[in-house]
């Protein structure tokens, strides 16, 4: 276990490298330079080279990459160009946001998919099945950020429920009690939230209905059944219990999933979480601030998967023993 | 005479095949009796719908694609199993009539103890608290032969052997002491030394319990050492049924007779069989398009027009009680053309 633990966390560390390298790459490569994203207004040529002399860009790229290196291990993400701050600061203030959003959405997704999952295994080609099945098909197939859109028109422009974005209310929040506070920010997580966990859920149902329905046609089930248990006990302690194992596998690929949805999400509802973060980042080639956010990234992906791996050994007696 | 424990009149399960349209005959019109305490084997090739037959008494057939007709009738202890409502027949299932299966590795739960899952009927049917349960698990493990029972009780599945396992079906098909075991193919997929493990295990409790046990085999062998009674089945209905030492020594049944003749004796000499085992030739028809008239005749040495043309009834073979050698053939109404054609 111990050995299977060091190993995995030296791949994490990899993984996490080889993300930091490619990401470091693409970046220099892409065409654009920082300090000059749109060049509509004539920037003084001296000022550019300053800048870029300032922020050791007009040293070699493998001398850039290897002092990069070097600050990283030292715990130091530098300066962004843009946002005059560290990086380290300005990642600290957006991941607690897109944790929020990523955990509420993650708790959406894994509960409704769940329910909806098993209740359309239990009633297999049936209508509401068939019926939940085109819903789920559907909202699968839609992008993000369009569904995202569309909520935010309905509750937020037109039903007026949910507000339209932002973490708080700035104007109210610091004037109201404590529970205030709490229900101002779930006011506020509910849409984007939303419109994550939903997406998410319909792909969470349509597999967990696969995996039901196969647990459903196993030996032991019928066993369960021979045995005289309710339905409900056949189908909620025997089967889900042993559907819930690929699940959480798909616990593991769910994380970047929602990482890389929340970029979108974050855009549409104004959410200072980290995908805006590195979104914008990019657009002005804010080099330091993208590659922390994708390290940042790759390595809660990296994570996510390790405890999916702990939680099925935890679920699962034939790999708890180590000898299934 | 005692009444019988469980009576099956004209049973009828039918599938509906893939891409529609086709029916599958699987179970076609059987009648058996099992007596208290007796042990009645099923007998038949693959395909014949033994299997079948067994899920059907406890209603474990998948409903769709199949479904029991109406007509039919299962009648345990006086009571139509088929009109039951759903927590009527629960309460039979596990409780009452009790079954095991053929693969004892992939009929227990991979994620629960054995413990949990031989308690569970207990808790379910005798509402035993969760510790008497467990203590009841333990019992039953000792009972049929497992060692270390305080310490087997926690293991899963995966940690025991195929002959454990089937031992665990067994404890857990027991705990709540069914009058009626119904063991569909039970030593099938175990060693031979295990089978005959199983086997005598089975005796043994059924003496001390009391059960009558329904053997579900394909396996001649088995039903000669263990039953009372013997049903063949053959394309979905009985072809014969006898007491076990008057079919054995009096098969009157083609089909009967070829299954004996294909079970290799030790005490025959190979000179006699000409180093060569009897073979039935053919196959069993497949269930969606069983062949008109007698199901065997186009397997059966004997056959002529008749039985081409029109269904054998079970007759009475007139021998001992009346109804206690039954035979589905015409060969009772001919006998002088019982001589081999080939």
């Amino acid at each position: 276990m111990t050995a299977w633990l060091v190993r995995r966390v030296a791949a994490a560390i990899a993984i996490v490298w080889a993300v930091v390298t490619v990401t470091f790459v693409l970046l220099h490569l892409a065409p654009g330079t920082p300090f000059l994203p749109a060049a509509e207004t004539p920037v003084d040529p001296a000022v550019l080279q300053r800048l870029r002399s300032q922020f050791g860009l007009d040293r070699p790229l493998p001398e850039q990459y290897a002092r990069y290196l070097r600050e990283i291990a030292r715990g130091n993400l530098g300066e962004s160009f843009a946002l005059h701050r560290p990086v380290a600061d300005a990642l600290a203030e957006a991941l607690p946001n897109t944790l929020t959003l990523a955990g509420a959405a993650l708790c959406i997704e894994f509960v409704l998919g769940l329910a909806l999952g098993v209740y359309q295994a239990a009633r297999a080609r049936r209508l509401g099945d068939l019926a939940l099945g085109n819903a789920t098909l559907f909202l699968y197939s839609v992008p993000t950020f369009w569904m995202g859109l569309l909520l935010l028109l309905v509750f937020g422009q037109w039903l007026r429920w949910f507000p339209v974005g932002g973490v708080v209310d700035v104007v109210t929040h610091e004037s109201l009690p404590w529970a205030g506070r709490v229900a101002d920010r779930l006011w506020h997580l509910a849409l984007p939230a939303g419109t994550l966990g939903l997406v998410g859920a319909a792909g969470t149902a349509r597999f967990e209905r696969a995996a039901m329905l196969e647990v459903l046609g196993q030996d032991y089930i019928r066993t369960a059944r021979a045995k005289g248990l309710p339905e409900r006990r056949v189908v909620l302690g025997h089967a889900l219990r042993n559907a819930l194992l690929p699940f959480v596998t798909l616990f593991g690929l769910a994380f970047p999933f929602l990482l890389t949805g929340a970029v979108l999400v974050e855009t549409v509802f104004a959410w200072p979480g980290m995908g805006r973060l590195a979104a914008e980042a990019i657009f002005r080639r804010d080099y330091p601030v993208v590659t922390a956010a994708a390290m940042l990234a790759g390595g809660m992906v990296v994570l996510g998967s390790l405890l999916a791996d702990l939680l099925y050994a935890a679920a699962d007696p034939r790999i708890r023993t180590g000898d299934g | 005479m005692t009444e019988p424990l469980l009576r099956v009149r004209d049973l009828k399960t039918y599938f509906v095949t893939e891409r529609g349209g086709g029916t599958a005959r699987a179970v076609d019109g059987v009648s058996f009796d099992v007596y208290p305490g007796e042990t009645l084997g099923i007998v038949g090739e693959s395909g014949c719908g033994k299997t079948v037959t067994s899920l059907s008494i406890l209603r474990l057939i998948p409903e769709p694609p199949g479904h029991i007709l109406s007509g039919s009738l299962i009648e345990f202890e006086g009571r139509n199993l088929l009109t039951l409502r759903p927590p009527e027949l629960r309460a039979i299932r596990g409780n009452e009539v009790a079954m095991i299966f053929q693969e004892p590795m992939t009929s227990l739960n991979p994620v629960f103890t054995v413990g949990d899952q031989i308690a569970e009927a207990a808790i379910v049917h005798q509402r035993l608290p969760r510790k008497q349960a467990r203590a009841r698990a333990i019992e039953m493990l000792r009972l049929v032969g497992i060692p270390d029972p305080e310490e087997r009780v926690d293991h899963y599945p995966h940690q025991l052997s195929g002959g454990m396992s089937q031992r665990v079906m067994i404890a857990m098909a027991l705990v709540c002491h069914p009058k009626l075991l119904i063991a569909d193919e039970p030593t099938t997929a175990l060693d031979v030394t295990i089978q005959a493990q199983i086997l005598e295990l089975l005796d043994r409790l059924q003496a001390e319990l009391g059960m009558a046990v329904l053997l579900i085999t394909h396996d001649l062998g088995i039903v000669a050492g263990t039953s009372d009674r013997v049903v063949v089945m053959y394309a979905g209905q009985v072809v014969e049924t006898a007491a076990t030492p008057e079919l054995f020594a009096h098969p009157l049944h083609p089909y009967t007779e070829g299954l004996m003749a294909a079970v290799p004796r030790i005490d025959t000499r190979v000179s006699q069989v000409r180093g060569r085992l009897h073979t039935i030739p053919g196959q069993v028809p497949a269930a969606s398009g069983w062949p008109a008239g007698c199901r065997f005749h186009p397997r059966c040495p004997y056959a002529w027009d008749r039985c081409t043309a029109e269904e054998p009834p079970l007759l009475d073979a007139g021998r001992g009680e009346p109804g206690s050698h039954a035979v589905r053939c015409w060969l009772l109404t001919e006998p002088r053309r019982r001589t081999p054609q080939a």
